[in-house]
């Protein structure tokens, strides 16, 4: 019998009992000896010692109702299921029964360990526990499942066909916990399938803020590399980034001559990744952080690319192995982007504490980021280093000094002299280095620096270390015509230790002696012999072959053939200098961030990066026909939930606590909206449960309805090529007050047209309204009431329960202003009180911008004449007169969209009216004398009339 | 992604294993103890070496060789972020990260360990959820279990935090004095040279957090003069839309102790250097012996007092001994790793602290041509130099008075002189 106490006195890991005893405490009854044993077991594990024969022993406890107890097995089984194979399978059925517990812990440890155990029998129960659990109600157990995909996949790739069926499944989840862990079944299972991440791309974009941090970097990783394969460059020379970058369609008019030549208009999609991505630079990941910095290294336009910097140069105060990581990537991104780092040449100074590696690596950025304006800065900094205790990083620092030389001419001579300089420096290694650097940087422009191989020539007597002694010699040899009194002299000395010297130092000893016999033939031809002879006997085999060579070469006999007439010319021959590289110079052919790229070579398991496809693949794979849902997984104002593209999400749902396991019941189907909505009710995602949810449902509906309206609204405007709806250009929101704090008892509410397509039907306006509270209690089911006049139509934002004093919300609603002025009246109500508003639109936010060819707009100019056009001629501020203001001018004032305009006078804008989709077409004619002639085409001649005022109103202003 | 993992204390033993796919022996770590054998000390062992089948990516901290094995491509610091996050929370758990804690904690360890992972990939790796899952021992714990025979560790339902969508925060949190402390702590990073001129200076700053609130919180914090902070970092319950939009901090905070937030203070300000150093290092080339004279004094303070100020000096190798004197604090000279460390204390106005005497070198020996670096540290309570400051806390969601408190702190970071 063993008294507990007894054992738990002592320490578990060093304490060691005999397989016997911890068998017998196995299997008595006493669940805490049980417990104890197991520990020990885990302990021997721990420590890497065989605990193998308790196997059976062991085993007897997996169906163990003490929960530790239990989880301890687990561990031992899946250390020790694939040695034991037989007697692994006794366990099996407890895992089946526990798949099926309703407690959703139990259920997914089960699957953990029923996929961990190695044992090829059990592949068929493995694939039905996994499908089983793909389809599970908790998103925890489906995200296991995902993990699982890749333990069959690697116990058996046979599986393979089988469990991208589940991948797909997973894929289109909807659950933020399983996204990131179903990408990485994707990655190692089939990466190469990436039709199945069309249709969910634009859902893991909107999702990814709200991804855990390790599945996010899984994510950008993938869809780095999908974006590489579905969208255009957007690296060429004429493209459009941005909504403001017009001058690109300006100063693309050179080539306006190509037919076909359509400038580059950036894909919505690839913008929405760049969008999503960006927030994540503020994780405190590191990891999520560099992610995102290499997707916007290999994704973004050339000038967005910058944005990363900052952010890659705070991780620098982050762990060691981090600083090394980052740096690496850093040097090689320095090379072709110097500019981007230059900024902050600071931040790679080195401390006498870095280690090593990081000190290697940031001199390396330093000299990368050197020009000719900040080489003075560097190099007084490298003089700090050359001076270092650590001899290894003052050789280092050296080089460094070297490939500035070489690359920044101007300044080839200082360093020289410097060199020289430390030539005299105590330490040895400073001195070889030196030497070697010189040597180079010699070869580049040897005519005027004879003074300094002479003074190297002294140098031979002392230094010792065989590179430099070599890199001497080999001076002395290739210029020996500039120093001719010398050169033999030095020989003479080689001659006398050549017996001593490294392998290295003979072969240049050779040389050295076979140049002089080609142009000193009386000084030096006994020597050479000399050599030559002490050559011929050496150990070394290459020395060996290298004497026999030479000689043949240069000494003239009978059997030497015709080779021996050009001997100068080979060995005399002028060779070029070699080129100082830096040795992250190809670094980038290896996807940024990848442990490929941090080892120089490809890791098994690495994945290509490809290259830009030259036509532009399909964009509509990406479109969803039913619009799905979006999780609704965070509380309003989570993150940067509201990031997305097209602001159809709508965040409703408060907090969700627990996911109840159970189904939610189905909201009944109003009559009116018929189409599924069996995504949302049916699939129990990870915020179902959560009562607000169901509360929002009556609401959700007809928005969903409307969302899929918006959808295929979308989608026709595609489907004409030449006109299609473009994002709003950007202009700072201009807000205006809806009512007054003082005439709203303390509630102040203020509006503004975000210019974004509204989410609730296509033919409205989206407005954004920002409540504050500012009163000292809570304002209470803040709603709005009664609307008019009739021909306006308004979608209400949900009811706000409370909203505490000094707080703010900002809602959005729509409006249908039926494309007219008319303003939009409505009561806004809170629980005591009714406030009556009005909405008064300006005209050009009843715009959604279009872009369309030039031919197109003419096309369309010419059928909206006589009474559809309205023009004027104004008085044009000064300002105005070059392209850009004029583009800025009209669209702070008018949401319009920018058309390509071949002549620099010329510029054109086009739109449609939100409510009926009538063209609106704008053009700016600029003539001599500050005078423009400004047209307005549009067959809503009113809103035309309008427009045209407010147009010349905001450019004639200055 | 991550195959194995290996817990290596500096003298090359292996001390802890854990596999989460096939077993991969332990042999493996020789190719460490290589690049250790030939690095200077252990902080210059590359963090990612590889060899024929697999691939090595090590962290090294408190003393212990974190090393994960690989098989295939990952990105190297998601697996180095991971190591460290599992570091801390042995750290977190144990009250320190060491050889002895974890041999001793080696059930819990292995239990954190298998729920870190599954199959290589991160599983759950905040604080607030494992410790649902798993109880951090304690005193009182291992008494009762000592007197009853164990009960469990182990938590037998899914943490909440698993599911929600606030994975950092637990359910149900209950105390009966709420309370929710911030500390702004600022560091000074700074190359001076030999004449006292700045070279290099910038501020980071962190605010870590101690929040003891019950239920739901939700936070927000806001700054006098948000506009310092240049580049900032946020744990992931901070809404980056609010930040971005108005320049507060607005949160549903974890429980407990975490960090909320690190910056980098604007560039465009000058950096205020709180010392001035005058020091002369010099060696004698006869005579086998140098002299050594440093002065600090305190320069832009604001008004307030700088505390524990250590001067550290790396002496170059040759130097065998130091007799130096000194008028305030003490000062220790180890001649085995060549250290100097000046623990001043206080700086006060009147009196200026001074260290002066002769060093010793080895005879015989080459005079070292580089004078030693000085590291300072140093600590000013109350200020954070930048001049942030924190304007208010608000709380919504819960209904009772919580305390509320910041302090600010200004410390050396990695503080230089050059010689």
């Amino acid at each position: 019998v063993f008294s507990i106490k007894s054992y738990s006195a002592l320490n578990l890991y060093s304490c060691s009992l005999k397989n016997e005893d911890l068998k017998e405490m196995l299997e008595s009854n006493k669940e805490s000896l049980k417990l104890e044993a197991m520990k020990r077991i885990v302990g021997l594990i721990a420590k890497g010692k065989n605990a193998s024969e308790l196997f059976p022993a062991v085993v007897k406890n997996v169906a163990s109702k003490n929960i530790e107890l239990k989880k301890l097995v687990y561990v031992y089984l899946v250390r020790y299921a694939e040695e034991q194979q037989d007697l692994a399978l006794l366990s099996i059925s407890t895992f089946q029964r526990a798949l099926k517990d309703p407690n959703q812990l139990i259920r997914a440890s089960a699957l953990r360990v029923l996929s961990s155990i190695r044992v090829p029998i059990i592949v068929p129960i493995m694939m039905l526990a996994i499908k089983e659990a793909a389809t599970d109600l908790s998103p925890y157990v489906r995200k296991t499942a995902a993990h699982a995909i890749q333990k069959l996949y690697s116990l058996d790739p046979e599986q393979k066909e089988h469990l991208i069926e589940v991948i797909d499944k997973l894929l289109k989840d909807k659950s933020t916990l399983v996204a990131g862990s179903v990408v990485m079944a994707f990655e190692e299972v089939c990466p190469d399938r990436i039709d199945l991440i069309h249709k969910n791309y634009r859902k893991l974009c909107n999702l990814l803020v709200d991804v855990e941090e390790w599945g996010q970097v899984v994510i950008i990783t993938m869809l780095t590399r999908y974006a590489r394969t579905q969208f255009l460059s957007p690296w060429r020379e004429d493209a459009l980034f941005d909504e403001n970058s017009e001058k690109a369609f300006y100063d693309s008019d050179v080539e306006k001559e190509k037919a076909d030549s359509k400038p580059y208009m950036m894909d919505p999609d690839h913008r929405l990744l760049l969008r999503n991505t960006k927030p994540l630079l503020q994780s405190r990941n590191t990891a999520v952080v560099m992610a995102v910095a290499q997707l916007y290294w290999h994704l973004a336009p050339k000038q967005e690319v910058s944005i990363v910097t900052k952010s890659l140069v705070r991780l620098l105060r982050s762990h060691r192995e981090v600083q090394y990581i980052v740096l690496q990537n850093i040097a090689t991104m320095s090379i072709q982007r110097k500019g981007m780092f230059e900024p902050f040449l600071k931040s790679f100074y080195v401390r006498s504490t870095d280690a090593t590696h990081i000190k290697t690596l940031k001199l390396e950025i330093l000299t990368n980021l050197a020009t000719e304006a900040n080489i003075s800065t560097i190099l007084r900094e490298f003089q700090t280093y050359v001076k270092s205790q650590d001899k290894q990083f003052a050789a280092t620092t050296i080089q460094a000094i070297g490939r500035c030389a070489t690359n920044i001419s101007e300044i080839t001579d200082t360093c020289l002299n410097g060199l020289v300089l430390l030539l005299s420096n105590r330490d040895e290694t400073v001195v070889a280095e030196c030497v070697v650097v010189i040597k180079k940087l010699l070869q580049t422009q040897p005519s005027q620096h004879s003074d300094i191989i002479k003074h190297m020539a002294k140098l031979l007597d002392n230094i010792t270390v065989p590179m430099a002694r070599a890199s001497i010699l080999w001076l002395i040899g290739e210029y020996c015509e500039r120093v001719p009194k010398i050169a033999p002299d030095v020989l003479r000395k080689v001659a006398k230790s050549f017996t001593s010297e490294e392998d290295i130092v003979k072969l240049q000893t050779l040389n050295l002696a076979a140049k002089l016999y080609l142009t000193n033939s009386k000084q030096t031809k006994l020597l050479t012999q000399y050599i030559l002879n002490l050559g011929k006997y050496d150990q070394n085999y290459d020395i060996r072959d290298r004497t026999r060579f030479l000689r043949q070469l240069i000494v003239p006999n009978e059997k030497s053939g015709a080779l021996s007439k050009y001997a100068k010319r080979i060995l005399l021959a002028s060779k070029p200098a070699p080129v100082l590289e830096s040795a992250f110079k190809d670094r980038d052919r290896f996807q940024l961030g990848t442990l490929s790229h941090t080892l120089n070579a490809k890791a098994s398991g690495y994945l290509e990066l490809s290259d830009w496809p030259t036509v532009a693949p399909d964009q509509s794979v990406r479109n969803v026909e039913v619009m799905e849902p979006q999780s609704l997984e965070r509380q309003p104002s989570t993150r940067g939930s509201d990031l997305f593209a097209y602001h159809l999400l709508v965040l409703l749902c408060s907090d969700s606590d627990d996911a109840k396991e159970k189904k939610r019941p189905k909201p009944k189907l109003d009559s009116v909206s018929s189409h599924s909505k069996a995504s949302s009710s049916s699939d129990n995602t990870a915020s179902s449960g959560s009562e607000s949810e169901e509360d929002t449902d009556s609401d959700s509906e007809p928005e969903q309805k409307k969302k899929k309206k918006l959808r295929t609204a979308l989608c026709e405007f595609q489907a004409a090529p030449s006109i299609r709806v473009s994002s709003p250009v950007f202009v700072p929101p201009k807000s205006h007050e809806l009512l007054h704090r003082m005439s709203g008892k303390g509630l102040a509410v203020s509006y503004h047209f975000p210019r974004q397509p509204c989410a609730y039907s296509h033919r409205m306006v989206s407005v954004q309204l920002t409540l504050t509270n500012g009163r000292d209690q809570p304002l209470e089911d803040i709603c709005v009431g009664e609307a008019g006049p009739p021909g306006i139509a308004i979608h209400r934002f949900a009811t706000i329960e409370r909203l505490q004093p000094e707080a703010s919300i900002t809602v959005s609603m729509g409006i249908d202003f039926n494309d007219s002025t008319q303003a939009a009246n409505f009561q806004l109500c809170t629980k005591t009180d009714q406030f009556s508003v009005s909405i008064q639109p300006a005209v050009g936010e009843l715009l959604m911008p279009v872009t369309m060819t030039e031919q197109d707009f003419l096309k369309e100019q010419g059928q909206l004449t006589g009474m559809n056009e309205s023009s004027v001629t104004i008085t044009i501020a000064p300002d105005s007169m070059s392209s850009q203001p004029v583009g800025r001018k009209v669209v702070s004032v008018a949401n319009m969209g920018v058309v390509p305009s071949s002549q620099n006078s010329i510029h054109r804008f086009a739109a449609k009216t939100v409510s009926s989709g009538s063209l609106v077409l704008s053009s700016v004619v600029l003539q001599e004398a500050s005078t423009a002639k400004l047209v307005v085409n549009t067959e809503k001649t009113v809103l035309g009339s309008v427009l045209l005022r407010e147009l010349k109103t905001a450019l004639s202003q200055g | 992604m991550i195959h194995s993992l290996f817990l290596v204390s500096t003298a090359g033993h292996i001390f802890l294993e854990k596999h989460w796919k096939s077993v991969i022996s332990r042999s493996v770590c020789d190719y460490l103890f290589e690049a250790q054998g030939k690095a200077s000390a252990p902080e210059n062992v590359p963090p990612v070496i590889a060899t024929p089948h697999h691939y090595l990516i090590s962290v090294y901290r408190d003393r212990i060789f974190f090393v994960a094995v690989i098989q295939t491509e990952v990105p190297p610091l998601f697996v180095i972020e991971f190591l460290h996050r599992v570091a801390e929370t042995f750290q977190d758990y144990f009250g320190e990260c060491s050889e002895a804690s974890i041999k001793d904690n080696v059930v819990i360890v292995y239990e954190l360990l298998e729920e870190m992972l599954d199959n290589g990939f991160p599983l759950a790796t905040e604080a607030n959820i494992l410790k649902e899952m798993i109880k951090p021992p304690t005193i009182l714990r291992s008494v009762v279990n000592t007197i009853t025979g164990g009960s469990s560790n182990v938590g037998g339902t899914l943490p909440t935090g698993q599911l929600s969508n606030i994975p950092w925060r637990r359910t149900g949190v209950k105390y009966t004095n709420n309370e929710a402390y911030f500390d702004v702590v600022e560091e000074i990073d700074a190359i001076l040279d030999k004449s006292g001129t700045v070279v290099f200076a910038e501020i980071q700053g962190v605010i870590d957090a101690c929040v003891k609130l019950s239920g739901m919180p939700d936070l927000t914090l806001s700054f006098v003069n948000p506009r310092l902070l240049d580049d900032v970092s946020f744990h992931p319950c901070v809404r980056f839309k609010r930040w971005e939009a108005e320049r507060v901090l607005s949160f549903i905070p974890p429980d407990g102790n975490f960090r909320l937030m690190s910056y980098h203070v604007n560039a465009q300000n000058l950096v205020a250097i709180p010392v001035y150093v005058k020091q002369n290092v010099s060696f004698f080339e006869t005579g086998s012996s140098g002299r050594l004279d440093i002065t600090v004094g305190p320069k832009q303070t604001m008004g307030k007092t700088i505390e524990d100020v250590v001067i550290t000096v790396h002496m170059p190798k040759v130097v065998l001994n130091a007799n130096l004197t000194t008028n305030q604090g003490t000062s220790t000279y180890d001649p085995v790793t060549k250290v100097l460390v000046w623990d001043i204390g206080k700086l006060n106005q009147q009196k200026v602290p001074n260290l002066k005497g002769s060093l010793s070198l080895q005879s015989g020996a080459p005079r070292p041509d580089e004078n030693p670096t000085l590291n300072i540290d140093l600590r000013i309570q109350q200020l954070a130099i930048s001049g942030l400051k924190v304007n208010r806390l608000n709380m919504f969601g819960e209904k009772y008075k919580p305390f509320k408190g910041v302090k600010y702190v200004t410390k050396a970071g990695k503080f230089q002189v050059r010689t």
